[in-house]
Order: C-alpha cells, then structure tokens, then sequence
C-alpha cells in the first residue's frame, strides 16, 4: 500500500493515473449534481416558514463543508510536502488554496442572497458569517504567500506553514467569534441526535455535497496537472507528452 | 569554538537587541506616536460627542494598538536578514526556537511596551471611566506579546520579500481577531462594572499558548525563507 501511494507520489504516474481517473469522476460528479439538483429544487417540498427561498441551501451549505473541507485538505497535504518533500503533496496543498477561497466565497454570496429575505439585510455581523469571512481572508493570505514568493518550491512551503497556522488558528477564530455574537440558525444537519431536516430535504443536500466534493477532486487535479508540467518543464516524460499531444493532432 | 549555554546565548541575544534599539532611540518613538494619531484622527473623524467617543473607546483604542503592532512588526528580523547575522541564527548549535523567543521578547519590549505606557492617556482623550483604565492595560499587557508572537511568524515567511509590508498585513490581520474581541470585550464589560476574570484568563490562555506553538512555528518559516 505504502509503496503504491509512493509510486503514485512520482510525476509521470501520478499524470497518467490522473488521465484515466478524470473521466470516472466527471461522469459522477455529473451525475450526483444532477440528482441533488432535481431533488433539491423539485422533489424537496417547500419550507413552510421560509418558503422557496430556502433551496438556496442547497448551494450554501455544501460550498460552506466544501470551504472548511479544503482548508483541513491544504493543510494536511502541506504537513506532508513539509515533513516527507514530496513534491506532488506541495502542489496538491497549493492548488486547493484558490479552490477553497472559491467556495467560501460562494458560501458568503449565496448567503447574503439568502440573508436578505430572512433577515432582512445583505450583511450582519453574525457569528458563523463572519468566520466564513476571516476564513477567506486566510486562504486569501496562503495564495498572496504563495505568488509572492519567486521560487515556487520555497513559495509552496511558506504557503504550508502559514496554512498550518490556519489550521491551529481556525477553531479559535471561530468559537471566538462564535461567542462575540451569534444570529445564525443552530446547525440542522450535524447534531447528533435526529437531524432536525426533514430527510426528504436531507437526502438531495448530501447528494450535493457528495457532487461538490467531487467537483474539488477534479478541479484540484486539473489544477495541480497543470502546475505540475509547469514545474517539470525540463524533464523527459514532460517533454515525451507534450510531443505526443502534438503528434496526435497534427 | 568556545561554547556558551543556551541561557547565555538567550540572554546575550536580548542584550544586543536591546543595545541596538537604545542606538537608535528614534524609531522607537514611531509606535506610540502612530498609536496616538490613529486615536486622534479617529476622533476627529467620529465627531467630539464624548458618549460617542466613550463608547468606542475600547474597540478603537485596540484598533489602533493592533495597527501599531503591525507597523513595527517587519523590524524583528529585517535588519538581521539584511546584515545576514540571521544564517548566523540558523547555524549556531543553539535551538533556533529558543533564540526566536529572545528576540521576540526583546522586541516586545521595545514596541510593545511604549503602547501600554501611552494607552492611559488616550483612555483619557476618549473619557474611558478610570475603573476600565486597569482592564484596558492589563488587556493589552496580555495582548500585545501575542501579537508580537504570532506576527513573528508571517515576519519569518516573509522576510526574503522586497515588498513584504502589505502581505504582512493581510497574513498577520485575520489571526489577530481572538485577541481583539476578548481584549475589547474584556474593557468593555468593565466599564459596566461586571468581572471580567473570564475574558482576561482567555487573553492569559493565548499568551501561554503562544508562547509554546509560536516559537518552533518561527523557526520553520525562517529556515524556509533563508533556504
């Protein structure tokens, strides 16, 4: 097992390996996207306190795991590229960082649209949005670490180390916001005893989030395929595939 | 090679800090006289209503103090990185951690310190009631060292920078929020005369928690940065 993640961990294979995963996730990712969107949007019935306006969940919560998900992911990747130097760990952390600042970003639109109708205002100073938004501006400070620095294995490192400050910081920030002020429905789907979600309404949102999740594997390999070429420019298989690319279409 | 104890190198370490500040005794006056201004133009801007004033005192007064903070933030390591005695840092037989926290401390000390020495007077300039004066410099007595410390590790990851100063800031802000709101809820509360034991035993929590974490955290950013 250990030396088959190692083997992966090396440029080419992980390449190829990518190649021939992509395909399969898209597929499902499609597919689970559709199925929660149908479920959530037409089959889910309407609240009857909120009114339609509450579909928006279905967008809003997922983008919001997603956002905290990927942190979790960028820093777990990070400590590994840190401790073990393995290449592709750095740029897996790295290309989660825009990823994940897009889904926050996501969660706080799509929560202000919802916000407007139920609270009554864009913007408050709530609890939970509020560390949504100092979560932004943390991944918004990985990614500004990242492009400042010219050396870009350096530059992956330091994103590493600051992300893992995150990391240590995140649950303070927010339990410290948490107790500054708090406005923000109780979480609905996570307590542990019977969710208060009707499961009619339950199932499509985990669908989503199953898509959603799925999404950020595809994107996240698409994204570190394209860092990884670029930061392999100068070495055979590289060359080797880009070659081929070209034979194929002339 | 001569070898000195780890105490001794902490110790000459703030030594020399210390003495290079006291050389250039100018620029320490640069925190507090910012710290005075943001307060002043806060004023200003805000309007002379002092029940206004009285109420924003706390939230505005830590404001300030954090942006203070920022500001001296890029001389922990600048001048060392520049004259290179910062390699000489990784490369003693020393934990570089331990060294870290010397200089952290000794910085604290020198910008740090002048803001809890100015605060009372700007509590004074926004009608803070006397019995939260004590809150508010206990606040920032607590605080200000876990700025110092947690700002020293963007310090560290972006020292090699030529234009680190704004990164700085957008690194260093977002963590910085725990301590203002148990600060300023802290000063808040006892201008209403309730106990505030809770919110300064959270402020004591961050300290000691930073002294342990912030320290090797350091460490690891400058040896990136230096690589």
């Amino acid at each position: 097992m250990i030396r088959y993640l190692h083997q992966l961990g090396s440029a080419p294979r992980f390449y190829s390996f990518s190649t021939s995963l992509l395909p399969w996730l898209s597929a499902a990712c499609i597919v689970l996207l559709l199925a929660g969107l149908y479920g959530g949007l037409v089959m889910a019935p309407t609240d009857y306190q909120q009114g339609d306006s509450y579909r928006i969940i279905y967008i809003h919560v997922p983008s919001a795991w997603m956002s905290l998900f990927i942190y979790m992911v960028m820093a777990a990747a990070g400590v590994v590229g840190l401790v073990w130097h393995i290449k592709l760990a750095e740029i897996i952390s790295i290309s989660s960082a825009p990823i994940g600042a897009a889904f926050a970003f996501l969660a706080l639109v799509t929560g202000s649209l919802w916000g407007k109708p139920m609270w009554g205002a864009w913007w408050v100073w709530d609890a939970r949005l509020t560390s949504e938004l100092l979560l932004l501006f943390l991944y918004l400070g990985v990614i500004a670490l990242y492009g400042a620095i010219e050396d870009k294995r350096n530059a992956s490192r330091a994103a590493a180390i600051l992300a893992l400050v995150g990391v240590v910081n995140i649950p303070i920030i927010h339990y410290s916001v948490e107790w500054w002020n708090t406005l923000h429905q109780g979480p609905t789907v996570t307590k542990f005893d019977a969710p208060s979600i009707h499961v009619s309404m339950l199932v499509p949102l985990l669908l989503m989030a199953l898509a959603f999740k799925l999404y950020y594997a595809i994107a996240v390999l698409l994204r570190a395929r394209c860092e990884l070429l670029v930061r392999e420019r100068n070495s055979a298989w590289a060359a080797e595939l880009v070659t081929e690319r070209v034979k194929g279409k002339s | 090679m001569n070898q000195t104890s780890l105490s001794n190198a902490f110790y000459q370490l703030f030594r020399r800090d210390l003495l290079l500040a006291f050389r250039h005794r100018a620029e320490a006056a640069n925190p507090p006289l910012f710290f005075v201004l943001v307060i002043t133009l806060f004023a200003l801007g805000l309007g002379a209503e002092s029940q206004l004033l009285k109420s924003m005192a706390p939230g505005v007064i830590w404001v300030a103090a954090l942006l203070a903070a920022v500001l001296s933030l890029d001389s922990i390591f600048r001048s060392d990185f520049e004259d290179g005695s910062l390699e000489q840092f990784l490369i003693t037989e020393h934990p570089l951690a331990i060294l870290v926290l010397s200089k952290v401390a000794a910085h604290w000390l020198i910008t740090g310190v002048p803001l809890l020495l100015v605060a009372p007077l700007l509590g004074v300039l926004l009608g803070l009631p006397s019995g939260a004066m004590a809150t508010l410099m206990i606040t920032l007595a607590l605080g200000t060292p876990v700025l110092s410390l947690i700002g020293a590790i963007a310090v560290a990851l972006t020292v090699g920078l030529r234009r680190g100063g704004v990164i700085l800031s957008l690194l260093v802000l977002p963590l910085y929020v725990p301590v203002l709101i148990f600060a300023t809820s802290a000063v808040e509360t006892s201008t209403a005369g309730i106990p505030v034991v809770g919110q300064l035993s959270m402020l004591a929590a961050f300290l000691a928690g930073a002294i342990t974490l912030a320290p090797p955290a350091v460490a690891a950013a400058l040896r990136v940065s230096m690589n």
